[in-house]
C-alpha cells in the first residue's frame, strides 16, 4: 500500500487538533499548555517536512529547522517566566493570572 | 508494504501519545508521553527521507526541551490534582473547536490530493548526496542570514531565561570582585590614637 502525502498531512492535522484541544481542556495548568504548543509546532514541522519530501524541494526542511529553533527558544523563555511566577506567587494557576491588570 | 506498516505504527503511536500528553493526570507522565510523541515524529521524518531533521528532533526535543520540562515539573511544588479541575468543564468547548478544526484540516488535505503538484512518493536523493549535505548546501548559502538570525533568537532566549530566573537574595554572602578591587586604604584601615594605660574600650 502506497503512503502518500495526504497520510502525513492527516497525521499532522490530528496532532494539531490534539494540541489545540489540549490548550482548551487544560486551562489551569500552564505547563500542559506549553506542551500543547509544542505539539502544534511539531505538527507544523511534519507538514513542512512532508511537503518538502513530496515536492522534492529541500527548503521545507530548512524552514522546519527554523521552526524548531523558535520552539526551543519559546519553551526556554516560557518555562523561565513560569519559574519566576511560581517564585513570586507560590502556585501556577493561570486563571487568576491578572497581576499586571491595571 | 513494510513502509506502510512502519508509517501506521509510528503515526498511531504518535497520535495516541499526543492525546495522552493532554489527558494525563500527572504532568511527569505528560512529559514522558511528549518524548514518545517526538520519537515517533522523528521516525516519520526518517520515513520521509529527512534523516538530519529526525536526529535534530531527537537531540533538541528529547535531549533539551523535554528534559527542561521535566526539570520544571519536578522542581515546582504544585498541587497538580487541583490544576486538573475544570477538565470536564472545558471538554465540550474544546471538543467542538477540535472537531471543526480537524474537519477543516482533513478537507484541505483531501483537496490537495491529485492536484499534480507533488510526486507520489518521497523523492529519491540524487546519487552520492546525503540529506544533511543537501540541507547544508542551501542553508549556508541562500539562507545564511536567516541562519544567523536563528542563532540570535537562541542567544536572546538564553539571556532572557537567565535574566528572568536570576535573583539576588538578601543575607547571602557572595564575592563582589568590583567591590574588593575598588577598596581603598581609607576604608580598610583606621588609625586610632591610643592613650597610655588605657585600652580602646
Amino acid at each position: 500500500m502506497q503512503i502518500g502525502l495526504e497520510h502525513y498531512l492527516a497525521v499532522a492535522a490530528a496532532l494539531f487538533t490534539i494540541g489545540v484541544f489540549g490548550i482548551f481542556v487544560n486551562r489551569k495548568n500552564i505547563i500542559i499548555i506549553l506542551m500543547s504548543i509544542e505539539l502544534v509546532l511539531l505538527s507544523v514541522n511534519i507538514n513542512l517536512v512532508a511537503f518538502s519530501s513530496f515536492l522534492g524541494n529541500i527548503e521545507g526542511q530548512i524552514f522546519a529547522m527554523f521552526v524548531l529553533t523558535v520552539a526551543a527558544a519559546e519553551a526556554a523563555v516560557g518555562l523561565a517566566i513560569l519559574v519566576t511566577y511560581f517564585r513570586n506567587r507560590g502556585d501556577i494557576a493561570v486563571e487568576d493570572l491578572n497581576l499586571m491588570k491595571g | 508494504m513494510l513502509e506502510a506498516i512502519a508509517f501506521y505504527l509510528l503515526a498511531g503511536v504518535a497520535v495516541l501519545s499526543a492525546f495522552a500528553v493532554v489527558s494525563a493526570r500527572n504532568p511527569v507522565h505528560s512529559v514522558l508521553f511528549l518524548i514518545l510523541t517526538f520519537f515517533n515524529a522523528a521516525g516519520l521524518f526518517v520515513l520521509l527521507g529527512a534523516e538530519f531533521l529526525a536526529m535534530l528532533l531527537v537531540v533538541v526535543y528529547v535531549g533539551a526541551v523535554a528534559v527542561l520540562f521535566l526539570f520544571v515539573v519536578m522542581m515546582l511544588d504544585v498541587d497538580f490534582v487541583e490544576l486538573k479541575q475544570g477538565f470536564l468543564k472545558y471538554m465540550p468547548l474544546g471538543g467542538v473547536v477540535g472537531a471543526f478544526l480537524l474537519a477543516e484540516l482533513i478537507l484541505v488535505t483531501s483537496a490537495v490530493r491529485g492536484n499534480g503538484l507533488y510526486t507520489d512518493r518521497p523523492t529519491a536523493l540524487p546519487d552520492g548526496v546525503t540529506n544533511a549535505e543537501r540541507i547544508g548546501r542551501v542553508l549556508y548559502t541562500d539562507y545564511l542570514f536567516l541562519f544567523q538570525l536563528a542563532g540570535l533568537v537562541l542567544f536572546v532566549a538564553m539571556i532572557g531565561a537567565i535574566v528572568l530566573t536570576l535573583r539576588r537574595r538578601s543575607g547571602v554572602k557572595r564575592q563582589d570582585i568590583h567591590k574588593q578591587v575598588g577598596r581603598t586604604r581609607k576604608q580598610g584601615v583606621e588609625s586610632k590614637d591610643v592613650l597610655p594605660g588605657q585600652g580602646l574600650g
